[in-house]
């Protein structure tokens, strides 16, 4: 089975590699984009059975740094 | 005063560090980041610049997981001194021993040079041989300097006087322009700018000489 985890920057912190994607659109001619968030997807291929609390420990502990991240999570 | 300075794989300013300390009067010696314990009587870990472990994750992440590294939170919080410099600062967030984060600079550059710092606090080892508010000039070679803490907390760090350096041209994004910043009880300094590299004035500064003069003579006092 696997696990997906989506991390992404807070809202209300800063993403400047985002900013930089938004100016590049714009740069492209791309109107109409008005924000540009730039996270990471970690995908985790785990044992059938694993707890999912199994895995937000593991967000918890390494994967996502809760002082300015956030992450959802899909088992599949 | 007994000093170690951690290495991890991808760290490179740990021979720096440790000339830097020995220069200043320390006995310095280094730690391999496999290793699970750190020597007896110790008073001081460095951890040194550089790319741990190539900075996957998020910087500092994986070698704030290392063995070693839960050496240092005890060492910490026994009331040891704990110096982190750039890459030890992100390591130093890591482990939560210094609050925030820090993340990529907000020009999105990576930046070598030297800047200006302002000594916000002449309170700690690491400061007290600076003038208050006094104007230093130490280099920067950093890419994720960029200092975030949420507002409540950067009330706190300047109530209790815990900034201890900010740039005088904020170079990267940094929360209030913070360079560094002290633990709770003042004894661990996470700081971006590379004190190690200005102690010579053939490479243009030696303003990093006081920080590690007064760190070592304040560490060998009981």
């Amino acid at each position: 089975m696997k696990a997906i985890v989506t991390v992404m920057l807070k809202n209300g912190v800063l993403d400047p590699q985002g900013e930089a994607v938004k100016s590049a659109l714009s740069v492209l001619g791309f109107s109409g984009v008005n924000g540009v968030r730039q996270g990471k997807v970690i995908e985790l291929d785990i044992a059938d059975g694993t707890d999912e609390s199994q895995v937000n420990e593991m967000c918890s502990r390494l994967l996502v740094n809760s002082v300015i991240e956030s992450y959802t999570l899909d088992i599949l | 005063m007994r000093a170690v300075v951690i290495i991890f794989p991808g760290s490179n300013c740990d021979r720096d560090m440790l000339v830097a300390l020995r220069k200043s009067g320390a006995d310095v010696s280094t730690v391999w980041h496999k290793d699970a314990e750190l020597p007896q009587n110790l008073d001081l870990v460095a951890i040194p610049g550089g790319f741990s472990f190539g900075d996957y994750l998020r910087c500092g992440a994986i070698a704030a997981q290392s063995p070693i590294c839960r050496a240092v939170v005890e060492h910490a919080n026994r009331g040891g001194y704990v110096l982190g410099v750039c890459n030890g600062f992100q390591v130093l967030t890591e482990t939560g021993l210094i609050p925030g984060a820090l993340m990529r600079n907000s020009g999105l550059k990576f930046l070598c040079k030297p800047i200006d710092l302002i000594v916000e606090t002449q309170n700690s080892a690491f400061t007290s041989g600076y003038a208050q508010g006094s104007k230093i000039q130490v280099p920067i070679a950093h890419h994720d300097g960029n200092y975030f803490v949420t507002d409540s907390e950067l009330t706190a760090l300047r109530d209790e006087d815990r900034v201890a350096f900010r740039y005088t041209d904020n170079p990267n994004g940094s929360v209030h322009a913070i360079a560094g910043v002290l633990s709770c009880n003042r004894r661990v300094l996470g700081m971006m700018p590379h004190p190690e590299r200005a102690m010579e004035s053939q490479v243009g500064s030696t303003d990093g000489q006081a920080l590690f003069r007064a760190l070592v003579g304040q560490a060998m006092t009981p």
